[in-house]
């Protein structure tokens, strides 16, 4: 019998909610590390008993957790994150130099072959990766030393590097993500890195056109189709059909082109969803109604996706690492929002039910399906 | 043997009810009581003071005998009360947040 393990990760702790693979009702555990912010917390494709979660508060920094019994017990790994040699300065909001300082771990990521390997992406936007189960952290710091590093500048959350995706066709492929810089890949494991932002155009920023200075969200992939990539960007969704050499918007008729999340439905590469949010002022959905955006044509052509979510009065928002899919046969599609609701939907987003209602604000969400 | 007392989210993260006892090799100073923490919980390494500087964490204060010592320098000696383990040195998370 399948069972579903939805991770959250909230302002006030963690949560692990599981339920077969009806997806209909629903057992909660938690606040795990009561307290504190999660910012993010994954499973390992290979073992889907490892967990490892980033821990932080204002007061005492950046704690990294580690299960290996699938969330029930945690135990403390490896916290110090050094960037690599002299870390030097990128751009302030105002423009001028600013050290590298590192404030927290936004996202991770497990290697799809090793249990032990798992990539950080931090603020001050810098790649981290373990090769010892979350002991030790090295910086990829090819990444910040490519060139354009004192030219980044943060975004209003704070710069960080909230993405990354790994190739599985190709293991030396990588793909990430920084607010405000843009979207970077690597052909040799993380070693070098160069901008990919070819046919993104962001107006807020002096060049529109700039190789880098884009405020990329949240970027995806279906795992069959690594080189098609799908964009959310401050403004404006985007797609890649050769790996981010290039980019063309399929914003296409959605309410609004401003969002955080985008995902692909797990048997369907060209369908894909977004969460359309008013604008970067007004972090809430357009005319207070919550709505999921699915298109099946890659992008251009969406359709709102209503039914079980709030069509009135409704002003949370969902932020970049609060959606997740399921693999089961009929594609489960999750979501968590900044009211503490986290929503699911059993058939692909046909409908939607709350598993829970009020957590903490949702920070992420990650789903593992397990046979 | 000095007496700390940590905040309540370290004392879940360190695994420790009331105050921790610490054995702390010659003068006792904040950070050759932090060293001895740390040694004893090695999970409190980053969460006090900074890893590289070791700096003390903004929101982190030390107080004893009624005193702030956040801004003592870290090689100045306790009070007496303290080294003696009379008194406790309070580790607390400074009040912020609205």
């Amino acid at each position: 019998m399948s069972e579903v393990r939805v991770l959250v990760g909230t302002r006030k702790g963690a949560f692990v909610l599981t339920s077969d693979g009806k997806r209909d009702k629903w057992d909660v555990s938690g606040p795990h590390f009561a307290g504190w912010e999660i910012y993010h917390l994954k499973g390992s494709p290979v073992d889907p008993n490892r967990l490892y979660a980033s821990q932080s508060t204002g007061w005492f920094g950046q704690l990294m957790q580690r299960s290996n019994d699938g969330g029930k017990t945690w135990e403390p790994v490896g916290n110090k994150f050094v960037y690599d040699g002299v870390p030097g300065t990128h751009q302030w909001y105002d423009g001028t130099p600013h050290p590298w300082e590192f404030k927290r771990v936004w996202h991770l990521e497990p290697s799809l072959r090793d249990a032990d390997t798992i990539y950080a992406g931090v603020e001050d936007a810098a790649l981290f990766r373990s090769t010892d189960a979350g002991q030790t952290w090295q910086e990829l710091s090819g990444l910040r030393g490519h060139g354009s590093g004192p030219h980044w500048q943060p975004g209003a959350g704070g710069m960080c590097l909230h993405t990354i995706l790994l190739d599985p066709s190709n293991a030396s492929r990588i793909f990430i993500a920084i607010s405000a810089a843009g979207a970077f890949r690597s052909d040799d494991a993380g070693v070098t890195w160069q901008p990919i932002n070819r046919g993104l155009r962001s107006q807020q920023i002096p060049d529109p056109n700039a190789e880098v200075g884009h405020c990329v969200h949240r970027i995806a992939m279906h795992r069959s189709r690594p080189s098609v990539l799908f964009m959310q960007k401050h403004w404006d969704v985007m797609r890649s059909d050769n790996g981010g050499d290039s980019w063309q918007e399929v914003s296409g008729d959605l309410p609004s082109d401003f969002g955080f999340v985008i995902d692909v439905h797990a048997h369907e590469p060209e369908t894909i969803y977004v969460v359309p949010i008013k604008s970067d002022s007004e972090h809430f959905p357009p005319e207070g109604k919550l709505r999921v955006y699915r298109s099946r044509t890659g992008g251009n052509e969406w359709e709102p996706l209503t039914k079980g979510l709030p069509q009135s009065d409704c002003y949370v928002n969902v932020l970049r690492d609060a959606m997740a899919v399921d693999s089961l046969d009929q594609c489960g599609v999750y979501f968590g929002t900044t009211g503490g609701q986290v929503y699911a939907s059993a058939n692909a987003g046909d409908s939607w039910a709350p598993i829970v209602r009020d957590l903490p604000a949702v920070l992420s969400v990650e789903v593992q399906t397990l046979q | 043997m000095i007496r700390v007392e940590l905040p309540a989210h370290l004392r879940i993260l360190a695994h420790v009810t009331g105050e921790v006892r610490l054995d702390v090799e010659g003068q006792a100073t904040q950070r050759s009581v932090l060293d001895a923490l740390e040694a004893r919980y090695p999970m409190l390494r980053g969460t006090l003071r900074d890893h590289v500087t070791q700096q003390r964490r903004p929101f982190v204060r030390f107080f004893a005998c009624a005193e702030d010592l956040s801004h003592e320098s870290p090689d100045a000696p306790l009070p007496e009360a303290v080294a003696s383990g009379a008194e406790p040195l309070l580790i607390v998370g400074a009040i912020a947040g609205g």
